[in-house]
């Protein structure tokens, strides 16, 4: 690839990239109403994104090899116990990495 | 005494922002580094790591897109890989149409910098009346970007010369998503979306493998959101 053509291929990815992130806002202005479907669609979404990007994280978790996604599972639990126990965000974000970290390292 | 004011509400905004964004400061810095270490190993310069993060933001497409810079050049390819890789965000911008309104100048950027981590940030913070949502946001944003160009093009520069076990350092950004989800789970009244949203992406993964569900994944939730709109709306089911 010439570097022309390598300037070319990263600026289609930029272009990709806003095109996903500035679509929505250039259909739908500020200054007319946002169609009720659209809005409906606004509020119904996170929930659904939250779970979806909890298993786009965990896509290449494999249940039928290797660990079976045990560390995964269990550092999983991890997490949601210590969120459900002293709900501090970032203790229960680094006590699962911590958790995790040990169980990759040391015994899987 | 109006500048000493606004700049005060800049600054607290600032301040309150910074906490948001530690896990992602922890788990950006661990994958921009990989990032750029992987340019480094493929034969890059430092400043296409740099350059790339910055106008990119989008780390699974940067990742692809180190193979498709040393493939056959292919433009009609590579934007549609960008755009199906990409083609979550649209879901993001259908979410943030109200809470970007009257952000400004500050729009563009706030749009522009809207990567996963940084969208669910912004959409699940829980902001006090005395801090300005326009500049939190827009904190939010500029840091989690700095983190990620930095990681890169440190990586980038070090290339392979950093070696220590950070195995499994990468789950810092899954047990982000866990939380947030929980957080969202305890907030609201009725769980219909968040679980048509886990159980689809969840079905897909398995039935179209792990490069190609996220398209089929989107479309089944649109789907199911708009069949059921009724009833999920009804019961309210919604943040």
């Amino acid at each position: 690839m010439t570097l022309t053509q390598q300037i070319i291929t990263i600026a289609l990815c930029v272009l990709g990239t806003m095109t996903t992130r500035f679509l929505p806002f250039l259909l739908f202005s500020s200054k007319k109403p946002t169609p009720k479907y659209i809005q409906y669609l606004g509020k119904a979404l996170p929930a659904a994104i939250f779970g979806m990007l909890v298993v786009y994280c965990l896509k290449n978790v494999s249940i039928l090899s290797g660990n079976h996604g045990l560390p995964e599972l269990l550092a999983v639990l991890a997490v949601i116990w210590l969120h459900l126990w002293k709900r501090q965000m970032l203790l229960s974000i680094a006590g699962g990495t911590v958790c995790y970290m040990l169980l990759v390292q040391f015994i899987f | 005494m109006q500048e000493t004011t606004s700049k005060q509400i800049i600054a607290q905004a600032a301040r309150y922002a910074f906490p948001h964004t530690i896990p992602i400061f922890a788990g950006f810095w661990f994958l921009g580094m990989t990032y750029g270490i992987y340019m480094n190993v493929s034969g890059f310069s430092f400043l296409y790591p740099l350059l790339m993060s910055l106008t990119i933001f989008g780390g699974s497409l940067e990742f692809v897109a180190v193979k498709m810079l040393l493939s056959p050049f292919a433009p009609l390819q590579v934007l549609i890989m960008a755009l199906m890789i990409q083609a979550r965000h649209l879901f993001y911008g259908i979410s943030m149409l109200d809470s970007f309104k009257g952000t400004g100048f500050k729009k563009p950027y706030l749009i522009f910098g809207m990567c996963d981590e940084t969208f669910s940030i912004n959409y699940s913070a829980k902001i006090p009346n005395t801090i300005d949502r326009g500049w939190f946001m827009f904190f939010v944003t500029l840091l989690n970007q700095f983190y990620w160009v930095s990681g890169a093009a440190l990586g980038g520069i070090l290339g392979s010369l950093i070696s220590f076990n950070t195995e499994g350092l990468d789950f810092v950004m899954t047990a982000m998503f866990v939380v947030i989800f929980l957080e969202q789970w305890l907030k609201e009244k009725n769980h219909a979306t968040a679980v048509i949203g886990i159980t689809v992406s969840a079905l897909c993964r398995i039935c179209f493998g792990a490069d190609s569900f996220m398209i089929p994944t989107m479309v089944c939730i649109l789907l199911f959101l708009t069949v059921f709109r009724k009833s999920i709306e009804k019961a309210g089911g919604m943040a």
